[in-house]
């Protein structure tokens, strides 16, 4: 349902409840006054014609008719819709009827004593006074119908609702017209929005009119920046892949054409080896392009659960040993110190961990060695994951620039694709833990991954003694 | 013929090297900015196969400060980026010739020699002297009507020479020709590569100066345009 209709349904609703409220009351009202102002009648014509009984001064029968004034000439004529006369009747008090007016039904108006009372009489309801007149041994009822007291009412509750019901199709329309022209800032931010091509991502125009549309149109443009700056990163991200991945093709195309225009065995099959490491380097490097998207589109939060890393870290281990084997790099691990991480994507952590120990088998030179190392720090509250290599390190000057994407350092000889550190650092960013790259004393390069803990596990050591010397 | 090579990429530092040697090109390879700047300052660089990007600063940098010291080097930018903006500003800041990745390592020595020849004043890609004409792209000469191919290793010491026909080569002159060769260079090397020129060419065609090294003989009887 469109919101102007639903605020029509509800205006109409609300303004048609309300007047219906006011007709009933003001009915009310009116039937209240309209019965107390004909009483008085009923009962002032009823001691009038007790009173001139009283006098002699007019016959029983005469006196009945001067309630309905048949007796006398009306100076005016009544509209006959509205002829309301009173009817009389005259009874003595044992019982016999002395006199009545014209109108007056055949049948006793009442039978109560003194007073108003309401009574049917030839199947017409009637409203009574009884005045009773003990002296001279009377009764004397004037009555008017209910018929005619309805009348009466209903005649002026319809000269109030029959205008208001002709006035009622223009309210509707007023209300139909209004909600339009109010819900017209609205309308032109839709039409603004459904007229647009999925790219464009410009803010809306803004609505000076409309304060209540403003948080809108604001909110908006907030998302739509935000959208942009995602997307403009993501093409970037997207520019800088196309453009990365072309060197190891053209490296991979070069080697092929040299494989295949020497004719020299030996220079082809050296042209071979190194089309088999471009290949090697190329898939290491998609993959790194997949981790990148799979821990980007993870986003931050979902439920923070309890997870033990060491197995993870174990499997990521193993994976890494042949190619440990093949540098002739020894891969020292020691997890002993269980940390249970409070971490929601373990697998985030795994593919962290795996960048870095990459990187330091990458840097590592030959016979030396790589170390892993999980401890708990800070009494148990977070975790350190290390991982600590003997290569040449990153120079003080390039330690803040290596964790931005395809930004290779100066050590690495083009061998990486400049996305391992970005990987790590984006990891951390979404599981709440931190890398810290530090020089390793010795030589080499420190790299430390802090997680937090669900709770101090194993044995913990005082914090100074943990922490990184560096 | 002896070329700069300045890629980051290994893998492709190598397809280059030894790619260019086969089309006849003598190459060495460096893998960053400062390496290139070491080389440059070395000299004896007749062009140069430059990547835009490298570990430690833009190429566009070096070739930018390249052109200002004045060289006239003839400088191919090899690079990923190369949509038409990023070739102009490559070529407006003093590249001869632009190449985006990945590439046709034919058409690379293709252009090489293209820019090489420029550079040496030279419209026609074939060299002519005294009887010989010697067709680069091709490793191949034509004399007294025969078509004579050679090795690269041959085509790199006639090359050399024909640069500056008549100018002595010394031996260890041409071994830097042949240097950046996967093999390393034996002391006969040279020797023996005149010798198979000779046997192609007529005995006459380089002479031998004693003590000093090699030339080419004089132009004696037939010009060929």
């Amino acid at each position: 349902m469109s919101m102007r209709l639903r605020l029509f349904l509800i205006l109409i609703l609300a303004t048609g409840t309300v007047w219906a409220s006011a007709v009933l009351w003001t009915r009310a009202r009116t039937e209240a006054h309209v019965e107390r102002v004909l009483d008085a009648r009923l009962s002032e014509a009823a001691r009038m014609v007790a009173s001139l009984i009283a006098d002699n001064s007019i016959d029983l029968g005469a006196a009945a008719e001067v309630v309905d004034g048949g007796g006398t000439q009306p100076a005016y004529a009544p509209a006959a819709d509205y002829e309301h006369r009173l009817s009389c009747q005259i009874w003595s008090v044992e019982g016999g009827l002395l006199g009545q007016s014209e109108g007056a039904p055949d049948g006793r108006l009442s039978s109560g004593p003194s007073g108003f009372s309401t009574s049917e009489v030839d199947g017409q309801a009637w409203r009574v006074y009884t005045a009773e007149d003990r002296d001279l041994g009377i009764r004397v009822m004037v009555a008017d119908t209910m018929e005619m007291r309805e009348n009466l009412v209903g005649s002026i509750i319809t000269a109030l609702v029959l205008p208001a019901g002709l006035v009622l199709p223009a309210l509707v329309g007023m209300i139909w017209i209004s909600l339009g022209r109010g819900l017209a800032p609205l309308d032109r931010v839709a039409r603004v929005l459904s007229s647009r091509s999925a790219s464009d991502l410009t803010p809306l125009p803004d609505e000076p009119a409309a304060s209540e549309v403003r948080p809108l149109i604001e909110g908006l443009n907030g998302l739509m920046t935000r959208v942009a700056s995602a997307r403009e990163s993501e093409r970037t991200f997207t520019a800088f892949a196309a453009h990365e991945i072309k060197t190891p093709l053209s490296g991979l195309k070069t080697q092929a054409q040299v494989a295949a225009l020497s004719s020299d065995p030996a220079t082809k099959d050296r042209a071979l080896a190194q089309i088999q490491k471009a290949v090697d380097r190329t898939d290491r490097m998609v993959r790194q392009l997949l981790d990148m998207a799979a821990v980007e589109a993870d986003g931050s939060g979902g439920d923070e659960a309890p997870a033990r890393v060491t197995e993870l870290l174990d499997g990521v281990v193993e994976d890494l040993t042949s190619l440990a084997r093949v540098k002739g790099v020894a891969l020292y691990t020691d997890l002993k110190e269980i940390c249970v991480l409070q971490c929601s994507r373990p697998l985030l952590l795994g593919i962290a961990v795996r960048n870095l120990l990459e990187n330091a088998l990458a840097a590592a030179p030959h016979c030396s060695e790589v170390t892993l190392i999980m401890q708990p720090i800070e009494e148990g509250r977070n975790c350190a994951i290390r991982v600590r290599d003997h290569g040449p390190g990153i120079p003080a000057d390039e330690l803040a620039q290596v964790t931005r994407r395809f930004v290779r350092g100066r050590q690495a000889k083009g061998a990486g694709s400049g996305l391992g550190l970005a990987i790590v650092d984006l990891a951390m960013e979404r599981l709440g833990g931190r890398l810290t790259l530090t020089p390793a004393e010795g030589g080499g390069l420190m790299a430390e991954l802090v997680l937090p803990c669900v709770a101090k596990q194993g044995r913990s050591r005082p914090a100074a003694a943990v922490r990184p010397t560096a | 013929m002896r070329i700069l090579i300045v890629e980051d990429d290994d893998v492709l530092r190598d397809g280059l090297v030894v790619g260019l040697s086969l089309a006849g090109f003598t190459s060495e390879a460096v893998a960053t900015r400062s390496e290139a700047e070491a080389a440059l300052e070395a000299g004896g660089f007749s062009g140069m196969v430059l990547d835009l990007m490298l570990p430690d600063g833009s190429g566009l940098d070096l070739l930018v400060r390249l052109r200002a010291r004045g060289s006239p080097l003839p400088v191919l930018m090899l690079t990923a980026r190369d949509r038409p903006h990023e070739r102009v500003a490559g070529l407006d800041n003093g590249a001869d010739d632009y190449l985006g990745k990945p590439f046709d390592l034919q058409e690379l020595a293709a252009r090489l020699r293209a820019i090489l020849r420029r550079a040496e004043g030279r419209a026609d890609g074939r060299i002519a002297w005294n009887g010989l004409v010697l067709d680069p792209a091709r490793m191949e000469g034509e004399i007294a009507g025969e078509v004579q191919s050679f090795s690269p290793r041959e085509f790199a010491i006639l090359r050399a020479l024909i640069e500056r026909p008549g100018a002595v080569l010394g031996k260890s002159a041409l071994e830097e020709r042949l240097y950046g060769w996967q093999e390393g260079v034996e002391s006969n090397t040279v020797e023996v590569h005149i010798h198979r020129l000779r046997s192609k060419l007529g005995a006459a065609f380089i002479e031998t100066v004693r003590g000093a090294g090699y030339r080419l003989a004089s132009e004696q009887t037939r010009k060929i345009a």
